[in-house]
């Protein structure tokens, strides 16, 4: 599988509401804590270790 | 020790030059992997290992007050051997030492000399030249070949002149072995950031034979190693993890770093270097004194053909080869588990803490905690003593692996594998061949109908198997079936003579 960095998401807008509203209220920490917990599982979900290579590359650009 | 009794056995003249005189007691080892008590088990010692040490399989994994999980090593049916065991080094010392007595009265030409230190050497076209001090004045001895087991901090690599590279570390530990009557079970506990007074930021309690518990705290870097040594700070933080009114006494105590770290060539010459010397790693994952077992296990057969004229000296060089590799593969696992227990930076404390939170609830994380992954015996895959892989079977026992055991009515498999070539025929007819060059092989056939061990592990969806294993019981080359011609081949690879 490749990594797939065309839009995917169905509701793009509702998404990004969804993402900063779990942020709402929290210290930086807090929050990084949970950006750390959220990578773990996205990255779990996602598995395939040549995908999750691909997207760390993409990340870091 | 092993290797001094697996070439004794063989008829190889040994001579042990120790700068001390008995048991060690320097270095504290406790546990001691499956492979490792399947070697001692062919040198003659495992048995007392076992019945001596404490078998545990639970491991449980706190971070502060909250258990994150727990796992459970219960190895699969149809072993000889335990996963591990937890035993005191100077226990597993004397017993293989005990065993070189017994085959010394069997007449094993070897001989232990106790404060023999080495203080010169000098390599020369066929032979080492030794100075040797004693107590009773110094002497000289030429040796065909040198193995140098002489630790950590090589005086032999300093002679010669060797790096040693690696990565320091920069953590203490505080380890204290306490004997004490309680009625902790018989599990390995493990604290991430643990709950108790001053216990910094990992700490470890895990049972020992004899009442005795090891217990290690992750101090950090800047303290008082003095300070933290004296026996009131000691008992302070045992006290702590113990809870008050314990009672105990305290065995022994010390505080350690450690670096990981290898030599790039563990044969110079007519010198080799075997265990700590060569290379060195952190605690987590038992894989310091487990690996200078698969390093003697590897060394001796080789050696011990080459002694005999039998295998040309090249057949030395692959126990470098194999060996880098196996310390290589330690010192990566180790590195790992040291970074997951000391994070060296803000995020990745993030991280670490991120995945100790998500594994109290979630079993994909679990796999992520890294208190030390412990030692399993390497596979030599891709290396040059590998012959041909000619069987669809399964992956464990491809070429290159150690044999896995399995259970053979009253007997196990291993226990038929006793350090000479072994050509296995598992439903498959034997190719009509009993040496190569002058070293023997010896056949074991057996059937997988009604042995699900052997079915499984050897077989997979083949109908019959061939398989040829060296006198250290790694996989040389497997087949569907196998011609005399191809066994020869197969043993000639193994024996360094090239394909």
């Amino acid at each position: 599988m490749e990594l797939n960095l065309e839009p995917n998401i169905a509701d793009p807008d509702g998404f990004y509401d969804e993402l900063l509203a779990v942020h709402q209220g929290l210290s930086k920490e807090d929050s990084d804590a949970l950006n750390a917990r959220l990578i773990l599982i996205l990255a779990n979900h996602v598995g395939d270790r040549d995908v999750l290579t691909a997207a760390l590359k993409a990340a870091q650009r | 020790m092993a290797l001094a009794l697996d070439l004794g056995r063989k008829g190889t003249p040994v001579l042990v030059l120790d700068d001390h005189d008995g048991v060690g007691q320097g270095s504290r080892a406790i546990c001691f992997a499956k492979r490792t008590l399947e070697i001692a088990n062919r040198l003659g010692a495992g048995q007392r290992m076992i019945d001596k040490g404490v078998v545990w399989n639970v491991g449980k994994v706190f971070h502060g007050d909250d258990r994150v999980f727990q796992f459970n090593l219960q190895p699969e049916d149809g072993h000889r051997c335990p996963a591990f065991i937890n035993l005191q080094q100077p226990y597993f010392e004397k017993f293989l030492v005990d065993e070189i007595r017994v085959a010394q009265d069997e007449g094993a030409p070897i001989e232990i000399r106790g404060r023999n230190a080495v203080t010169a050497l000098d390599q020369r076209d066929d032979h080492v030249l030794l100075d040797v001090d004693t107590p009773d004045g110094p002497y000289q001895i030429e040796a065909e070949w040198l193995i140098a087991c002489d630790g950590a901090r090589s005086p032999v690599r300093d002679m010669m002149g060797l790096s040693f590279d690696g990565r320091v570390f920069e953590d203490n530990f505080l380890i204290a072995d306490v004997k004490m009557t309680a009625d902790f079970p018989t599990e390995r506990w493990f604290w991430f950031e643990p709950p108790f007074k001053d216990a910094g930021q990992s700490a470890l309690l895990h049972k020992q034979p004899d009442d005795i518990w090891r217990i290690d705290f992750q101090l950090g870097w800047d303290i008082d190693r003095e300070k933290e040594l004296r026996e009131d700070n000691v008992r302070a933080r045992v006290d702590a993890m113990l809870g008050e009114g314990a009672e105990y006494e305290l065995e022994w105590t010390s505080i350690y770093t450690f670096q990981c770290r290898r030599m790039q060539e563990f044969r110079h010459d007519r010198v080799i270097f075997a265990g700590d010397s060569a290379h060195q790693v952190s605690p987590f994952g038992a894989r310091g004194a487990n690996s200078g077992v698969q390093d003697a296990d590897n060394l001796a057969w080789k050696l011990d053909f080459v002694i005999r004229g039998l295998a040309p000296e090249a057949l030395l060089d692959t126990y470098s080869e194999e060996r880098v590799h196996g310390a290589d593969e330690n010192i990566l696992n180790s590195t790992r588990a040291t970074d997951f227990l000391t994070p060296k930076s803000e995020i990745s404390k993030v991280f670490r803490n991120a995945v100790l939170e998500l594994a109290r609830d979630h079993p994909f994380a679990r796999p992520l905690v890294n208190s030390g992954r412990l030692s399993v015996p390497c596979v030599y895959d891709g290396l040059s003593l590998n012959g041909p892989d000619m069987l669809d079977g399964p992956e464990r026992t491809r070429v290159g692996a150690p044999a896995v055991d399995a259970k053979l009515g009253e007997t196990y498999l291993l226990d038929r594998l006793p350090g000479e070539f072994t050509l296995l025929c598992i439903d498959a007819p034997a190719p009509d061949i009993d040496e190569v060059d002058g070293v023997p092989l010896t056949h074991l056939g057996l059937t997988a109908r009604g042995n699900p061990f052997l079915k499984e592990r050897y077989l997979g969806d083949a109908r019959g198997a061939v398989y040829l294993f060296r006198p250290d019981q790694h996989v040389v080359a497997r087949w569907p079936e196998a011609s005399a011609d191809d066994v020869a081949s197969a043993m000639r690879i193994a024996l360094g003579k090239g394909a």
